[in-house]
C-alpha cells in the first residue's frame, strides 16, 4: 500500500513536467528503497515512473499482450526465458552499461541458464523460497523442537493441523509450491513429467484444509502483525516482515529458514521490452542500478541478496553476514533451480493447483 | 430522418462498446495458444484464407471435458443469487424507511446512500479486510464485549465474500426500490386499511406489489455484476471460493491461455444474456405501463 502511494506520488511529480524525458519501470512490490528513485531523478534529470506488481503472471500477460509502455521490467528466471523466446525483449547494449563490470560471476553463471550470455538481462536480486515462522507462537503450539527449518513443518499434516489455529499462508505460485512439494517427497523438483508432478496432489490435498490463504504478497503484513504464524514465501519478504514486526515492537518475532531438504533459488532479472518507448533511458536506469553503492542501498533496504559483486563491501553486516540472505557454501550447494514448463505441462500444473486450492 | 439519427446513437454505442469487443473475444476463443506476441494464433497477419480455416471450437469442447468450469459457473450463480437475495433483505427496509422519512430529509438520506461511492471501490474492499481479519475491528470489539472468547475466522471465507458483495451493491438495490416507493400513492394504503387490512397485510398486498419493478431492477443491478465479480472474492474470499471471475483470471494469467479464457468469457456472457433480456423486457413493459 505504501508502495502504491509512493508510485502515485512519483506519478504526480512527473505529470508536472510532461515534456521532460521519462523512464517507466515495472518492478515487484516492496522491492526497492524509495530514496533510490528520487536519487535517480536528481542524478539524471530523467523522470521516473515506478509501478509495481506482485506476480510473474501479471507481468507476463502484459509482456505477451505487447505495448505495455514500460522501459524496464523485472521477470524471474523461468519467466524471462519464456518471454525471450516469445520475442518480448531487446538485447542489451553493453557499451551503454559500463557498470556491468560490477556484476558477480557466480550469479551470472546461474542466470545464463535462463538468458544465455546474459544478453537480455541483468540480475537485480536473488533469493530463496522458504519458511517464515512466528517463533513464539509456533513453539507454543508444536513445542520447543518445532521443525521450523524443515519442509516437515508445512507438508506434514500432523503439524499443519495444529498450526492451522494460528494461521498458515502459502504462495499462490504453483511454480514455487510444486517444486517444494516434489522435494519433500524426494522427487526431482524440476520434473516436467506430468505423472511425477501428479504425485504432489495427495501431499498438498492432505494439508490443504489447514492453509488459510494462498497469496503472494499479503503474508508480509500478516506475519508482521501476528495474524498468521507460518508463511511459505520469498526470503526477503519474510525478512521484511521480521523488521516490520521489530519496528512495531509488537512482540512478534519472525524467523526465516531455507528448508534443510533443499530450497528453490530464484533470480529476478531486469530487462528492456522489445517495444520500450525509451530504451536509451532504460539503459541509463540499468546502469544506475548496477552502481555498487545504489545496489548496496537497495539490498540493505529489502534484505535480498544481489548479483553485484562490487556492492558487497558496502552491504551492512546484517545483510551480507546473514546466511538466510547470503547463504554459506554448504547451503548454496543445497539450493536448486527450475526451468520453464512447456505449455501442455503448464496446463497440467495450473489445473492441479486450482484443484488443490479449490478442492475441485 | 431525425428519428433515424436518434435511434442510431444507442445502436452505435452498442456496436462500438459491445459487439466489436465481443467479436474480438469470440475470435480469440476459436484460436490456438502460441508462444508469441500476442499469445495466440492465427492473427490477421496470416492472411484471410488461413486465418479462417485455422479457427475451430476446440476450446469449447475442452471446457466441457473438465468439470472445473461447470462447478465454477454453478458456484458463481449460487453466490450471486444468494447475495442478491440478502442484498434485497438489507436494502428493502432502508429504501422503505427513506421513502417514509419526512420530505425534507430525503435528499440527505439519498446523499448518504451515494456517499460511499466517493471513495474508491478497491479501498473500501481493503477496509473490510481490516474489519474482518483475526486481529480486526470486529473481532476486537466482540472480544471486548465478551460475546466471543476466541477470534472468529471471517476473512478468507465465503461469508466475507457475501458481506463484501452486499456492502458494495446495496446502493444499487436501494435506489430503484426507493424510486418505486417514493412514487407510491399513500392514499392506496389508507384505502387498504379502511377496507380492513392490517398494517402488515397492507404492506404485503399493496406496497410490495407496487414496488415490484424497483425490486426487479435492483435485483438485476446486483445479480449481473455479482456473477462475474473478481475483486471481492480474490481479496475477501478464501482459496476455497470458486468463482468464474477467478477461473477466468487463472486461464488468462497462470496458463497464458487466452483462447480458453475467451471461451470461458463467451459462455459467461451467454449465461448473462438471459437475465439481461428479461431485465430489458421488464423495463420495456414498465415504460409502456407508464405511457
Amino acid at each position: 500500500m505504501k508502495k502504491l502511494m509512493m508510485s502515485s506520488a512519483v506519478l504526480a511529480l512527473c505529470a508536472t513536467s510532461a515534456l521532460a524525458e521519462e523512464v517507466r519501470v515495472y518492478n515487484w512490490s516492496d522491492y526497492i528503497d524509495e530514496a533510490l528513485l528520487e536519487k535517480f531523478e536528481e542524478e539524471t534529470g530523467i523522470d521516473l515512473i515506478y509501478d509495481v506488481f506482485d506476480s510473474n503472471e501479471v507481468l507476463e500477460t502484459k509482456m505477451l499482450a505487447g505495448g505495455s509502455g514500460y522501459d524496464v521490467v523485472v521477470p524471474s528466471g523461468t519467466f524471462l526465458q519464456r518471454q525471450i523466446s516469445a520475442g518480448a525483449f531487446q538485447e542489451l547494449d553493453a557499451s551503454k552499461l559500463p557498470n556491468l563490470s560490477n556484476m558477480w560471476d557466480t550469479v551470472e553463471e546461474r542466470t545464463a541458464q535462463y538468458d544465455p550470455n546474459n544478453a537480455y538481462s541483468i540480475n537485480y536480486m536473488w533469493g530463496t523460497t522458504g519458511i517464515g515462522a512466528n517463533l513464539n507462537k509456533v513453539q507454543e503450539i508444536l513445542g520447543a523442537d518445532a521443525p521450523i527449518g524443515s519442509l516437515n513443518l508445512i507438508f506434514d499434516p500432523a503439524s499443519m493441523e495444529k498450526l492451522a489455529e494460528c494461521g498458515v499462508h502459502f504462495l499462490d505460485a504453483p511454480t514455487e509450491m510444486i517444486p517444494a512439494a516434489l522435494k519433500y517427497i524426494g522427487e526431482d523438483p524440476d520434473s516436467h513429467d506430468p505423472d511425477v508432478i501428479a504425485k504432489v496432489e495427495p501431499v498438498l490435498a492432505a494439508i490443504r484444509p489447514y492453509v488459510q490463504k494462498f497469496h503472494s504478497s499479503e503474508y508480509i503484513n500478516a506475519l508482521a502483525n501476528g495474524d498468521i504464524c507460518v508463511a511459505f514465501g520469498w526470503s526477503g519478504d519474510i525478512l521484511q516482515a521480521r523488521d516490520r514486526a521489530a519496528e512495531a515492537d509488537n512482540g512478534v518475532e519472525i524467523v526465516y529458514n531455507a528448508p534443510s531438504e533443499g530450497a528453490l533459488m530464484w533470480f529476478d532479472q531486469m530487462a528492456i521490452p522489445a517495444d520500450a518507448p525509451n530504451p536509451e533511458g532504460a539503459h541509463v536506469f540499468l546502469n544506475f542500478i548496477m552502481d555498487a553503492q545504489n545496489m548496496a542501498d537497495a539490498s540493505n533496504y529489502v534484505y535480498y541478496a544481489n548479483g553485484n559483486k562490487a556492492s558487497q563491501p558496502l552491504l551492512e553486516e546484517d545483510v551480507i553476514g546473514d546466511p538466510a540472505i547470503y547463504p554459506d557454501a554448504a547451503t548454496l550447494a543445497n539450493l536448486y533451480t527450475t526451468t520453464p514448463y512447456p505449455a501442455k505441462v503448464q496446463r497440467v500444473v495450473t489445473r492441479l493447483w486450482t484443484k488443490i486450492k479449490s478442492g475441485t | 430522418m431525425q428519428r433515424l439519427a436518434l435511434i442510431a446513437v444507442p445502436y452505435a454505442w452498442l456496436l462500438a462498446l459491445f459487439l466489436i469487443p465481443f467479436v474480438i473475444v469470440f475470435k480469440i476463443s476459436l484460436s490456438d495458444i502460441a508462444l508469441a506476441i500476442p499469445p495466440y494464433t492465427p492473427t490477421l497477419k496470416d492472411g484471410f484464407g488461413p486465418f479462417f480455416s485455422a479457427l475451430d471450437f476446440e476450446n469449447f469442447a475442452f471446457l466441457a471435458s473438465d468439470d472445473l468450469y461447470w462447478r465454477a459457473y454453478v458456484s458463481s450463480l449460487r453466490i450471486a443469487l444468494v447475495s442478491t437475495f440478502l442484498t434485497l433483505l438489507v436494502g428493502y427496509p432502508i429504501a422503505y424507511a427513506m421513502a417514509r422519512a419526512p420530505e425534507e430529509w430525503r435528499p440527505t438520506l439519498m446523499m448518504l446512500v451515494i456517499l460511499p461511492f466517493w471513495t474508491s471501490f478497491l479501498i473500501r474492499v481493503y477496509a473490510w479486510m481490516g474489519i474482518l481479519s483475526q486481529e480486526g475491528f470486529l473481532n476486537q470489539f466482540l472480544l471486548w464485549t465478551g460475546v466471543i472468547s476466541t477470534p472468529l475466522t471471517i476473512l478468507n471465507t465465503n461469508t466475507a465474500v457475501y458481506i463484501g458483495i452486499i456492502y458494495t451493491y446495496v446502493p444499487f438495490m436501494i435506489l430503484p426500490i426507493f424510486a418505486a416507493l417514493d412514487r407510491l400513492d399513500g392514499s392506496l394504503i389508507e384505502a387498504a386499511e379502511d377496507l380492513g387490512c392490517s398494517r402488515f397485510q397492507a404492506f404485503w398486498l399493496v406496497t410490495i406489489p407496487l414496488s415490484k419493478n424497483g425490486i426487479i431492477a435492483g435485483s438485476f443491478l446486483v445479480f449481473i455484476p455479482a456473477l462475474g465479480e473478481f475483486v471481492i472474492p480474490s481479496l475477501l474470499g478464501g482459496s476455497g471460493t470458486l468463482m468464474i471471475g477467478k477461473v477466468l483470471w487463472e486461464e488468462f494469467f497462470n496458463n497464458r491461455d487466452w483462447p480458453v479464457a475467451s471461451a470461458v468469457a463467451v459462455i459467461l456472457l451467454l449465461i448473462l444474456i438471459i437475465p439481461i433480456i428479461l431485465f430489458q423486457r421488464n423495463q420495456q413493459r414498465q415504460a409502456e405501463d407508464e405511457a
